[in-house]
């Protein structure tokens, strides 16, 4: 006999004032249900409306936004029929939060245990020894160290692995019917991601809450989730059992998101004038940052880096937040000074300093920043960004200016249209493209890519790594390619750098990287990827010492 | 709340920034004073004396030594209390300035004791109930006590409290203050105008300084818990805007002790900005010196106190 749901959203609407004060509607008559103690899934890129979804789940929506319609039920409240002041009598009790970004969701100037037994002081539960004593329970289930004083700390004095495990206390610590996990892991590395998941889910299992978990990431859900519900446009595409799901998508649209999820295997490119010569060479490179250019410096990142890059071939650098791959790229470019070791461009000595650069050494070497929003003038349209180094190498101006930054434009697959237009009028995908056309503008033959997809969703980050082999084929181009996914390395790199503390622990052929690998460190952080198998986890067997060693930064 | 030694490090750090801060502005004060126009001797001696007295006088009242060992014995007195004297009626600065210091220590008493408790009150609660009517109702008020001058304020107040109403005396000293009543009376109007300014600034400061902390997902992360708007406010927003508001009300405060200049003068109130202005007219360099390392002291002790706030209120910079 099929119980009643705990959770009943009946076409949900919600809208939006924009910045032009237009109403738009971003979430159009959503329906779902979840069952008591059921994990079901948000799936969808950045805008589909997941978060939305979640938040309206405890009738909350964002400062410019408002729920315009439909309803949503959660046990026995009718969430949007209330009051404000009323829904604040399910928030915390009836449903709990559990943010992305549990470094920003804490308060930094109070102490972690007072935020975490807030709920019970604002909702009257218990007597704060007793929910004191409940929150200590939780940290232990969550698997935190020093359970019984690590609430004493402020947020800054614990991990980020840690805290996003603390501000799950802090949602379960008012033993609500439902937790909603808003991309609890994503800001996340991979190995400490696998302890975050495994906690949610021993914890959730044993407490038999109900879950929303909101995620981009289908590896990551099929973890957790026992449904998936997947979006676009704030409109629901396809809803099944996650096994369903990963198995046998029905919609289009998931079937592309899995599609996008499918690594391509990556056929290194022919390059017919194949110069004895590499095109990047680095030798026993060190840097760092503090103290005299030039001089040691008081922190040193990069400590003895050497490789060799290949005419036409790509690196691929892989490693957790803080290992020092974009601190590599940036002395490699010269904007971080070096004080020790050489870098070599197609044979020819590299100076360590930007400025002493041979403007031929600039034109050859480019590097693509992360961020397109901050890496591209807000002020300035496409036309002039791109202009500038087509005048600065090149000294074109006037009309040939123009149809050079035309071809730029065409090359990266966007109309020509568009250099009327200012950044900030683009969409994500598109101010990349153009961050990689003004790299390309200097005709360069190397190009050093920083993480140049991880801000972009599954789809859009694909075509991104599509864009760069055609123009490989092109243009002859060779990338030294930094990224944190694994997948997206395996996708575009012949070799891999495995980086560690500012070392280079494991050279190794990118397509042969979970059989090959032998140093301890790539093993572990391969290992470490999660795979589309609801089962993977549960099978996942790492050595706890290895992952103490490694992780615990 | 323990401290760790590298928050007292941190603060020592802090003191000594102000130390250095205040020699560097001592020297600007004696070299800026320097390039003045006109000599003093001259001054003082009137149009008739002849270059002999004047080279006289000069040399009687040190003038032609080198302008830095002026400096540094003028450095050294400082430190030691000793201010000088005065060049235009020989009397120790240290006794000139006492009586004026304290008159307008004691005016910014009583502004700083009504001011900032409204203040605060005023721009947290703007800030908890933002774009409500109250909020818009503060928001209108403190921008046009701001665009109004504040000659304007204080002339009009003497022409309705004193000329029209004939309630309170127009002139703040030399009435008779012997009697609490007498006193709030003689105080009332340079209170008043001078409240109206620097609430205004304090206001729109403490507002924008606590709604910039309410956008912040840990406030968002409180409204999730279910607290209550004020519990949001008091409870997550305001410990963290304190470091700012601190700033706000120590820049709006060390106005209190030099800018207060047009209101001294329309209510005839004896303190140290009028004196300073008094000094500049008459050619007093060591007076005029004196005034300006009293404020500067004043504004540095203000800055200081806001920056030590905003460190003990931080647990990242107490660390």
């Amino acid at each position: 006999m099929p119980t009643d749901p705990l959770v009943t959203v009946r076409d949900l609407r919600v809208g939006a004032i924009t910045d032009a004060s237009r109403k738009v509607e971003i979430i159009r008559g959503v329906d779902f249900d979840v069952a008591p103690g059921e994990i079901v899934a948000l799936i969808g890129e950045s805008g589909s409306g997941k978060t939305t979804i979640a938040l309206s789940l405890m009738g909350h929506a964002r400062p410019g936004c408002f729920i315009s319609g439909g309803s949503v039920r959660v046990g026995d409240f009718d969430v949007t029929g209330l009051s404000e002041r009323a829904r604040r009598e399910l928030r915390g009790t009836e449903v709990s939060y559990v943010p992305q970004s549990a470094a920003a969701a804490f308060n930094p100037a109070k102490r972690i245990i007072d935020q975490v037994v807030e709920v019970t002081k604002i909702h009257r539960l218990m007597p704060r020894a007793e929910a004191e004593e409940r929150a200590r329970e939780l940290f232990r289930a969550l698997a935190l160290p020093e359970a019984d004083s690590i609430g004493e700390r402020y947020p800054h004095q614990v991990s980020g692995g840690q805290l996003q495990r603390l501000a799950a206390a802090m949602a379960l610590v008012g033993d609500p019917q439902l937790v909603i996990f808003d991309e609890p892991t994503t800001a996340l590395d991979v190995t400490t991601q696998i302890e975050v998941l495994r906690a949610f889910r021993s914890v959730m299992e044993k407490t038999g809450m109900a879950g929303v978990y909101v995620s981009h990431d289908l590896a990551v859900v099929a973890q957790i989730a026992d449904r998936v519900i997947v979006l676009k446009n704030g409109e629901i595409q396809e809803v099944g059992a996650t096994e369903q799901i990963l198995t046998a998508p029905e919609h289009p649209y998931t079937k592309e998101l899995m599609a996008a999820f499918e690594p391509v295997p990556h056929v290194p490119v022919e390059v017919p004038h194949s110069s004895p010569k590499p095109i990047l060479e680095v030798e026993h490179l060190s840097a760092g940052y503090g103290g005299k250019p030039g001089a040691e410096p008081t922190y040193r990142i990069l400590k003895d880096i050497n490789f060799k890059l290949e005419r036409g071939r790509n690196l691929g650098v892989i490693g957790e937040s803080g290992s020092g791959k974009s601190t590599l790229a940036r002395a490699v470019a010269g904007i971080l000074q070096p004080y020790e070791g050489a870098v070599q461009l197609d044979g020819e000595e590299l100076k360590p300093d930007l400025h002493e650069r041979r403007k031929d050494h600039l034109r050859r070497l480019q590097i693509v920043f992360q961020l397109a929003d901050t890496a591209l003038n807000p002020a300035v349209p496409v036309g002039t960004i791109l202009g500038r180094p087509l005048t600065f190498y090149h000294g074109m101006k006037g009309e040939r200016r123009e149809r050079r930054v035309i071809e730029l434009l065409d090359m990266v697959q966007l109309p020509g249209a568009l250099r009327h237009r200012l950044p900030g009028e683009l969409s994500g995908g598109q101010k990349q493209r153009v961050n990689l056309a003004r790299a390309l503008a200097a005709e360069p033959e190397l190009i050093l890519c920083d993480e140049i997809t991880s801000a972009l969703d599954t789809v859009v980050g694909a075509a991104i790594l599509e864009l760069l082999k055609d123009l490989q084929k092109d243009l002859g181009l060779s990338y030294l390619f930094i990224s944190h996914d694994l997948s997206t390395v395996e996708a575009i790199c012949d070799d891999v750098l495995v980086m560690l503390n500012g070392e280079v622990v494991e050279a190794l052929p990118a397509q042969k990287m979970s059989t090959e690998a032998t140093h301890p460190y790539s093993k572990l952080l391969i290992s470490s990827v999660p795979k589309l198998d609801t089962a993977w986890l549960s099978g996942l067997e790492q050595d706890p010492e290895l992952v103490a060693r490694f992780t615990n930064r | 709340m323990l401290r760790s030694p590298t928050t007292w490090l941190l603060v020592g750090q802090r003191l000594t920034i102000a130390f250095i801060t205040l020699l560097i502005v001592s020297f600007a004060v004696f070299f800026a004073t320097e390039l003045l126009p006109g000599d003093v001797a001259q001054i003082l001696l009137g149009q008739a004396a002849t270059p002999e007295a004047v080279a006289g006088l000069r040399e009687a009242m040190g003038l032609d030594r080198p302008a830095f060992l002026r400096f540094l014995s003028w450095l050294g007195g400082l430190a030691t209390g000793d201010m000088g004297r005065s060049y235009v009626n020989d009397i120790e600065i240290a006794e000139l300035v006492s009586g004026r210091l304290v008159n307008s220590l004691r005016l910014a008493g009583i502004v700083t004791a009504i001011c900032v408790p409204v203040s605060l009150t005023l721009g947290i609660a703007a800030a908890m109930w933002r774009g409500s009517w109250f909020d818009r109702g503060v928001s209108i008020m403190t921008i046009s006590f701001i665009s109004v001058p504040e000659f304007m304020v204080a002339t009009l107040a003497v022409l309705i409290f004193a000329v029209w109403l004939d309630w309170l005396p127009a002139l703040s000293y030399g009435v008779n203050v012997d009697s609490l009543g007498a006193m709030l009376r003689a105080y009332a109007m340079p209170v008043i105008t001078l409240s109206f300014v620097v609430c205004a600034q304090m206001i729109r400061m403490t507002r924008a300084a606590v709604i910039e902390t309410i956008n912040t997902p840990y406030v968002e992360m409180a409204l999730l818990k279910g607290a209550s708007r004020s519990r949001m406010v008091l409870v997550h927003a305001l410990p963290n805007a304190l470091g700012p508001i601190a700033n706000a009300v120590a820049l709006s405060l060390s106005y209190l002790v030099g800018g207060v200049i047009i209101v001294e003068t329309i209510f005839n109130y004896p303190g140290v900005a009028k004196l300073m202005v008094d000094a500049v007219s008459t050619r007093d360099l060591p007076l005029i010196q004196s005034c300006a390392m009293i404020f500067c002291v004043s504004y540095l002790t203000l800055i200081t106190l806001a920056d030590m706030i905003a460190i003990l209120s931080n647990p990242r910079l107490r660390q």
